[in-house]
Parts: structure tokens; C-alpha cells; sequence
């Protein structure tokens, strides 16, 4: 198993050049390459972000633009049986001091559903259909903690009567199937949360649910937080979840971030032309309704043939802006715009404040 | 189940015909009490056992070039409803027209010229297309199946359909894997409009779609609609969404429209809690608006089994402002507004359709615990007034019916008929509830004015009959004072089973809750009348105890 993590070793810079960072979770120049036979599929490109603990960084893009790839990296979940064969990761992910990418698996599985936890966005393939779900709470409790199961089961209903779950001592000896939607979701984050996470990765849970049980997950994730004081990344693609939920928010095109910084800023003064896109083609239900979107032209690009240069030139609208071609060339570095807000765009700063002030704002 | 069609047809003969009677001739389809039920078999017969009420009485029309939204939570019936208007499903029960047309029993055959009017767009672009088939053999299928031999050969159509979605012409021999999720919901559109249908029935056309490709499909279906004079019904659940693309918003839930308003009204003054809830759990994009979760209405639960719908009311186990009424008697879609068409009891932004039913339901509380103070407050100031008119004065709540006789132009002679029948203060008391019953069935309303047991008996006789008719009979009752709680409580225990059979358990304890209901609003009343305000504070803690006794 050694031999995996060398491979992954094997790819780009040397992991263990950093030292441990003062914040809860730091990823440094993350890269996740799966080798196809079409070619190398970079899902996760050069990615870098922090998170303090009780804070919540939210994850956007669109489908394939490695999101999901980046929390599974971080779970150490590519690493697992024979996918690990097939995956190159370089960079550096630290979690509370321990760095992840160049752990042992036996170290990072240690690790897994104690230090940090996932929910899944589609609960119903996420557990298993054989098993009762009390028992999966069990066992994940007991994969942690020497205790009887007796002592586990308790903690199991204290866990599922925590998430909302009407009579939990009955509930636990249900099989998935017999939950509904929302209830398979909230026994989900019990079985995530049962021992105590710091870090809690939150894939898309409410895209498969209905508002009414969108807003209730959230405000349970919400509630939970503050109780357990965990850290949470929030990966989803609805900008409106975002803004319920994210202290941070990142912004992902491509395998890449292209902005990220705090909601508030990146909502009121967003920088880069594809948060544009994004705001632009949600319709929303607080404003007046405009006469039409404003979509992003074309579609997402492939992970093999990433565009050269900006990876959004080709949607852009905006990309003849900046001189000497060098959209299509030169691949644009984050930038700081103000504290702690970057953004990846050849536009310079004047450009794209006429842009958003003129062009944009007043459309949405 | 043909009961619950029998209702069905009487509700709709009596509520729209005051709709839209001066755009009749605009309508392009209308429909009229329309039900699908699944059949649920078991055993070695294959018995049926039950039924998932999948819709279960649907009015509404669609007016020539609108877009009418449907939205509702999952399991709401949407989807089926798109289904069956198209009749790729065949309607338990109801009436569908099409220009005019009756298509509610064609067959195959008789669809089949219809078929170029109407058609579908469908949710996932991956499992409509036929993998098999290259693009233009799925786009030019309609072609050949209606048997058209469109201007300038069929290709060049193809083509040219092709670019009316965006996408180029050289698609024409690629197949769907080649194409995103996308340029697949193209494809699907462009094959919906090879034939110019007149409909468009889109069921969920961009939830599989990602953000910024969902916008690009939006705008295409908008310009198309423009372009050819389409008609859309857009079905989603995304409630931004469809109040984005939509002309009109029908709002579902359990398979009933609650709801049916133009998209400023719907949005901007919901009446239907339901519609309130759904629409304050959206989430917007806009961080400063977090602290204000005030606004935030939270559903308990989940919606219940479409198999055993509620009785009454189908929302009245998760609303907060239900009471007994909503449990008894099914409100029915009345047109509170010009344009704006509500079934509640209690409607918000407007006065109270049952001002004397003040007691709330144990759900209500609970679901209440979860409601932000500021709704609740605002609810309980709009209520309280309310019981005020009831208790108070006669004239008040004549002075509401009038109002809302204007509205409802058929409650007048109905309730001047039963004014002049009783002659009973109580019938005044009542109006409200009483009117809305009439405007149902008046035929049946008068009919027990006549003779006030043989009513009872005729429930007991007529034991399909929904919920609705018991409370009709239970009011009656309350009037003549004597038989009352064993009539009611016979052809409540009897309806309720026979509408929904399955479960006995659920069955018993409505049977039991629809007795306790006859003798508290019985009470209320009497007492009301008589002492006023106190006299009903205790009437109402009765009522309370005995539906806390009875709910367990």
C-alpha cells in the first residue's frame, strides 16, 4: 500500500516541502490525474485553499469542474483497494497538523469518519440496502470507539433523535429503503456525525431533495455545526445553498479555482467573468423578473484538453479584452483583489469593475 | 373509485364555471376533475388493495401562448399529471379537452392526429433519446410516424430544426453519446417542435442541467415560444425557475392543486400556507438576506402516503394554522381573487374562509413550535378578529359572505336558501363553512334542508361521498340537535374507509376524530351564540381535549 502513496508521490513537486500551517485544514497545490485511455484527466488542477474550524468554506462549479474530486481527495477515498492504482495526486493536504496526501492508508483510515466525515449527495446508494441503519450508525461508532454495542446502539438513537428523526428507538431498526428522502439524508449526517468529526464534507446533500426538506438539511447542518463547532466544506453547484450556509466560498472552472473569498464579497463584488456567468443564469425569486438570463455561451470543458491559457477564454465573453492574446496563452495566477479575495483573470482590476458595475449588476 | 370520480365531476360542475367564462374561447386545454389512480394488487388474485392517488381531481385550463408552471414537492402528482394530459397515460377519471375536443377516451388511433398538437418534453436527455438511433433519425421520427412530408424534404427540416436550438446542422449523423447533457435537451426539443404542435408539455426540462446550461435552455424555450406561438406547461420543482418561465403558477401537493394564481400574485401574496412554506424554504443568493430566517417557514415531516391521502384537507397534518375543520372538510379551489384560485380554509393575505373554527389541531401546535414568531403572530392577528365577526354579530359574517359573493356568484341563492329554509341564527353562524358546501353541491345542500335526519341517513346510504359531505351532515345536525353525533359519526366511520380503504388504523382514528369534531363545533356554536367570547374559550379547550384524547 506504501507503494501507492509513492506514486502518487511521484507526480509534481515533493509533498513534504511544507510545513505543518497554523489553520484546521490547509490544501496546497492539490493535483488529482486519473491516466485514461483517451488521455490524463486532470479533475483537480493546482488547488489551494484553508479552513478554520466552525467556519464553513462552500465548493461551487459546474459538474466536472472537480469538486467532488477535491473532498474524495481530501477523504483519502482514491487511495482505496485498486482505484488507487489508477489515480496520480500530488500536493499537500494538512489536517490538524497531519499531512494526508503522504500518510499510509492505514494512518488516513484512522482518520476517516473520526477526524473527518462525509455526506453523500444521493443517501439512498451511499448506505447500505442490506443493512439496517442503525447498525451502519453502530458500526461506524464502533470502528472508533471499544465499546458494546449495546453502549454504541444508544448512541446511535441519541444520534438519530439529534437529526430530527421521529421515534428513533423504533427508526433505528429500519432498513434505508423504508426512510424517505429526507430521512435517509438526515440518518446520513447522524451516521457522519456520530463521532463527534472536526471536519464534516457535505457533497451536493440537498440537490436530490425538495426545498421544503432542503431548507430543513441545511438548517440541521447549520445547528450542528455551532453545536459541534466542526468545520464544513459545502460542495454543491446552487449558489442559493451558498449563500445560506458559506462563510467562504470558492469557486472552481476546469479543476481550478478561478475565485474564491468571503460570500459577502464574492455576491457584492464578484471579479471573475464565470461568477458573472453564474449569477447571471440563476433565476432568482427575491428579485424582479427579468426578461431573460444571461447564460454562459457554450458548455463545460473537457478535463483531457483543458482550453489553453484561461480555461474560460472560450466562454468568455471578454476575453479579447486584455491585450497580446494572452488569454489564450498564459494561464492566469489568483490574485489577491482585497483581503482575503482572489481571483484568477487577465482583465485588469478597472476592467472588470466597469464591467460588473455597468454590464452585469444591473442585469441581475 | 368511481365515487371519488362522482365527487370529483360535481365539485368541478359547480366551482369554475365562474372563472373564466368571458376566455373560453382562448382555452386550449381544459381539464376537469381529472384523477389517476394506480391500482395496488396482492396476493394470488391479484385483488386490489388500495390505491396510490397519484392525482385526484385536478381543475385547471391553459389559455392559447401562456406558460402555465406546475410546481410541488416530489410524489406530488406533477409528473402524472404531465402524463396523462399528453394521454401517455390513461385518466382514471375527468375529463380532458383539447381545442374543444374531448380526447379524454380516444384510443391509440384517434390519438394519433392529435399527437402532432401535443407534445412532450422529457426530464432526463439521456434516457430519451435512443441511443441507437443517430440524431437525425430521433429528430425526423415525427416525419415519419405522422406520415408529413415537410417543405423542401425532410433532412433539410431536420437541419434547419437543428439550428432553431443551436445546434448546427452537421449533428444530423452523430448520435447522443457524442453530445452533453445540454445539446441533448436540445435534441429533445427540437424534436418536440418538428411537428409545430400547438402544446408543449415539458416535465422538468433543465433540473438535469447544470446552472449555466439551464439558463441557455430557458432562454431557447422562451424564444421559441415567441417565435412559434407555443403553449407551454412547464413542470419543475424549482420554484425560481418556473417563476421565471411561467405566466401562471399552479401550486400541487398530494395531488390536488391548492393553489392556481398568475406568477405576481402567487409570488408576491401566496394565500396557500402551503405555497408560503414552499416558497420561503427557497434559498437566495444573496448572503445578507441569512439573518432574516424569520421569514423562514419550516415543514415538519414529509409529505404523507399518496396511497392514504389526509382526510379533509391533505396539508392539515403539516400546516400550522389548521383546525378542526381542515381535518373534516376538504376546502375546495375557490377564486378568492380575480385570477387567483385557493383551496384553504385559512387562507393567508385574506379573510378567514371558516372564522368560527378556531380550535387548532395537535399538528398545528407542533408544526407551529417550528414556526418563526412573526408568522405565527401574524396568523394569530389575522385569525383573531376573525373569531370576533363569528362570535359577535350575524351581520358580520353576512357582510363577509356578501363580499365574497361577489366572488362566488353561485353561493348567494344558496345561502339565501338556506337562510329562508332554517331560519336559524345558526345558519348565519355557519354561513361561511355552510356557503362553500353549497357552492359543491347545492343540490344535496337543500335537499337536507328538507328533511334534516333523512340527510344523515342519506350519508349513511351515499357512504362514498368524501369527507366534505359529512361535515355538511354534521352542521345539519348540529342544527337539529338531537341525532346528530351517532349520524355523524356512522357516515364519517363508513366515507373514510371506503374512500381510502388500506390501513385500518388511520381509518378508525378519523372515524373516532370526525365524532369528536361533531359534538365540539356543536358545542361552540350553541354556546357562542348565547355568552359570547368565554362561553367559546371553554368550548374551545373541549374541543382541544377531546381531539387531544382522540388523536393518540
Amino acid at each position: 500500500m506504501t507503494e501507492l502513496s509513492k506514486t502518487g508521490a511521484a507526480v509534481g513537486e515533493p509533498t513534504d516541502s511544507g510545513k505543518a500551517p497554523e489553520a484546521f485544514l490547509e490544501v496546497r497545490d492539490l493535483k488529482v490525474h486519473f491516466p485514461t485511455d483517451d488521455g490524463l484527466v486532470k479533475s483537480v488542477d493546482g488547488l489551494s485553499f484553508s479552513l478554520e474550524k466552525g467556519k464553513t468554506l462552500a465548493i461551487v462549479g459546474e459538474s466536472g469542474s472537480g469538486k467532488s474530486v477535491t473532498s474524495q481527495a481530501i477523504m483519502g477515498l482514491h487511495r482505496l483497494g485498486t482505484r488507487g492504482k489508477n489515480v496520480r495526486m500530488s500536493g499537500e493536504i494538512w489536517l490538524d497538523g497531519k499531512e494526508l496526501v503522504s500518510a499510509a492508508p492505514d494512518e488516513v483510515r484512522k482518520l476517516r469518519g473520526r477526524e473527518m466525515a462525509m455526506i453523500f449527495q444521493d443517501p439512498l446508494s451511499a448506505m447500505h440496502p442490506y443493512y439496517k441503519v442503525g447498525d451502519q450508525i453502530v458500526e461506524a461508532y464502533r470502528v472508533h470507539h471499544a465499546v458494546s454495542k449495546k453502549v454504541a446502539r444508544t448512541r446511535a438513537i441519541e444520534m438519530l433523535d439529534r437529526v430530527g428523526i421521529p421515534e428513533p428507538a423504533k427508526r433505528v431498526d429500519g432498513y434505508p429503503h423504508e426512510f424517505s428522502g429526507g430521512m435517509r439524508q438526515r440518518a446520513m449526517i447522524a451516521m457522519a456525525l456520530v463521532n463527534n468529526p472536526e471536519l464534516l464534507i457535505a457533497d451536493e446533500p440537498t440537490t436530490a431533495l425538495d426545498v421544503t426538506v432542503q431548507a430543513q438539511i441545511l438548517d440541521l447542518i447549520r445547528d450542528l455545526q455551532k453545536e459541534f463547532g466542526s468545520a464544513v466544506i459545502m460542495i454543491t453547484h446552487d449558489l442559493g445553498v451558498v449563500a445560506e450556509i458559506a462563510d467562504d466560498v470558492l469557486v472552481m472552472y476546469g479543476g481550478r479555482c478561478v475565485e474564491r473569498g468571503p460570500a459577502g464579497e464574492v455576491f457584492e463584488q464578484p471579479q471573475h467573468p464565470y461568477t458573472w456567468g453564474l449569477l447571471g443564469s440563476m433565476p432568482r425569486i427575491d428579485r424582479e423578473t427579468s426578461e431573460r438570463l444571461i447564460p454562459v455561451k457554450g458548455s463545460p470543458p473537457s478535463l483531457i484538453n483543458v482550453p489553453s491559457g484561461c480555461a474560460f477564454h472560450p466562454r468568455c465573453p471578454y476575453a479579447d479584452i486584455p491585450k497580446g492574446n494572452v488569454t489564450r496563452t498564459v494561464r492566469p495566477e489568483l490574485e489577491q483583489v482585497s483581503t482575503g479575495h482572489w481571483s484568477a483573470c487577465h482583465l485588469s482590476a478597472e476592467d472588470r469593475q466597469r464591467i460588473w458595475t455597468e454590464e452585469i449588476a444591473p442585469k441581475l | 373509485m368511481s365515487e371519488t370520480k362522482k365527487t370529483d365531476t360535481v365539485a368541478e360542475a359547480a366551482v369554475p364555471k365562474q372563472a373564466s367564462a368571458p376566455e373560453e374561447r382562448d382555452v386550449l386545454l381544459k381539464v376537469e376533475g381529472l384523477t389517476k389512480h394506480f391500482p395496488i394488487k396482492k396476493g394470488i388474485l391479484q385483488r386490489q388493495v388500495g390505491a396510490v392517488k397519484a392525482v385526484d381531481g385536478l381543475d385547471f385550463e391553459v389559455r392559447k401562448g401562456e406558460t402555465l408552471g406546475v410546481v410541488g414537492e416530489s410524489g406530488c402528482g406533477k409528473s402524472t399529471m404531465g402524463r396523462v394530459i399528453t394521454r401517455l397515460q390513461d385518466p382514471t377519471g375527468g375529463k380532458i379537452t383539447f381545442e374543444g375536443q374531448d380526447i379524454t377516451r380516444l384510443n391509440t388511433g384517434q390519438m394519433r392526429p392529435l399527437r402532432r398538437d401535443i407534445q412532450m418534453i422529457f426530464q432526463d436527455p439521456y434516457g430519451s433519446l435512443n441511443p441507437r438511433h443517430t440524431i437525425g433519425s430521433i429528430v425526423s421520427a415525427p416525419f415519419r410516424l405522422q406520415g408529413v412530408e415537410p417543405e423542401g424534404g425532410v433532412k433539410k427540416e431536420v437541419q434547419r430544426l437543428l439550428a432553431l436550438v443551436g445546434l448546427s446542422p452537421e449533428h444530423y449523423n452523430r448520435y447522443p453519446h457524442e453530445f452533453s447533457g445540454g445539446q441533448r435537451q436540445r435534441i429533445g426539443i427540437a424534436r418536440a417542435l418538428a411537428l409545430k404542435p400547438k402544446l408543449v408539455v415539458a416535465d422538468e426540462p433543465v433540473s438535469a442541467l447544470d446552472v449555466s446550461i439551464q439558463a441557455q435552455v430557458v432562454n431557447l424555450m422562451d424564444d421559441l415560444q415567441q417565435e412559434l406561438g407555443l403553449t407551454y406547461v412547464i413542470i419543475a420543482h424549482d420554484l425560481s425557475v418556473v417563476r421565471h418561465v411561467s405566466d401562471r403558477i399552479a401550486v400541487m401537493y398530494l395531488g390536488k392543486i391548492v393553489e392556481l394564481a398568475d406568477r405576481t400574485s402567487l409570488y408576491e401574496s401566496p394565500m396557500h400556507p402551503y405555497t408560503k412554506a414552499l416558497m420561503s424554504a427557497v434559498p437566495v443568493p444573496d448572503p445578507k438576506r441569512r439573518g432574516q430566517k424569520s421569514e423562514r417557514i419550516l415543514l415538519r415531516g414529509d409529505v404523507p402516503s399518496p396511497i392514504a391521502p389526509p382526510s379533509g384537507c391533505r396539508f392539515h397534518t403539516r400546516c400550522w394554522k389548521a383546525t378542526q375543520i381542515c381535518k373534516t372538510t376538504e376546502p375546495q379551489l375557490v377564486e378568492l381573487r380575480p385570477g387567483q384560485r385557493v383551496a384553504c380554509h385559512h387562507p393567508e393575505n385574506f379573510a378567514d374562509q371558516a372564522p368560527q373554527d378556531t380550535v387548532l389541531l395537535t399538528a398545528a401546535k407542533e408544526a407551529s413550535e417550528l414556526v418563526p414568531d412573526a408568522v405565527l403572530s401574524e396568523g394569530a392577528a389575522g385569525k383573531e378578529p376573525a373569531s370576533d365577526k363569528a362570535t359577535a354579530a350575524e351581520e358580520t359574517a353576512a357582510a363577509e359572505a356578501a363580499a365574497s359573493e361577489a366572488v362566488a356568484s353561485e353561493e348567494k341563492p344558496a345561502s339565501e336558501k338556506e337562510a329562508t329554509a332554517s331560519e336559524d341564527k345558526q345558519a348565519a353562524s355557519t354561513e361561511e363553512t355552510a356557503s362553500e358546501e353549497e357552492a359543491v353541491s347545492s343540490e344535496s345542500a337543500s335537499e337536507e334542508e328538507a328533511s334534516g335526519e333523512g340527510a344523515a341517513e342519506d350519508e349513511e346510504a351515499s357512504e362514498g361521498e368524501e369527507a366534505s359531505e359529512d361535515e355538511v351532515a354534521s352542521e345539519e345536525s348540529a342544527a337539529s340537535g338531537v341525532k346528530t353525533g351517532p349520524g355523524a359519526k356512522v357516515s364519517a366511520g363508513k366515507a373514510v374507509p371506503a374512500a381510502d380503504a388500506p390501513a385500518e388504523e388511520p381509518a378508525t382514528a378519523t372515524g373516532a376524530a370526525a365524532d369528536a369534531p361533531a359534538e365540539g363545533s356543536g358545542d361552540t356554536e350553541a354556546v357562542a351564540e348565547e355568552t359570547g367570547r368565554e362561553a367559546e374559550a371553554t368550548g374551545k379547550a373541549s374541543g382541544a381535549d377531546s381531539q387531544e384524547s382522540t388523536g393518540k
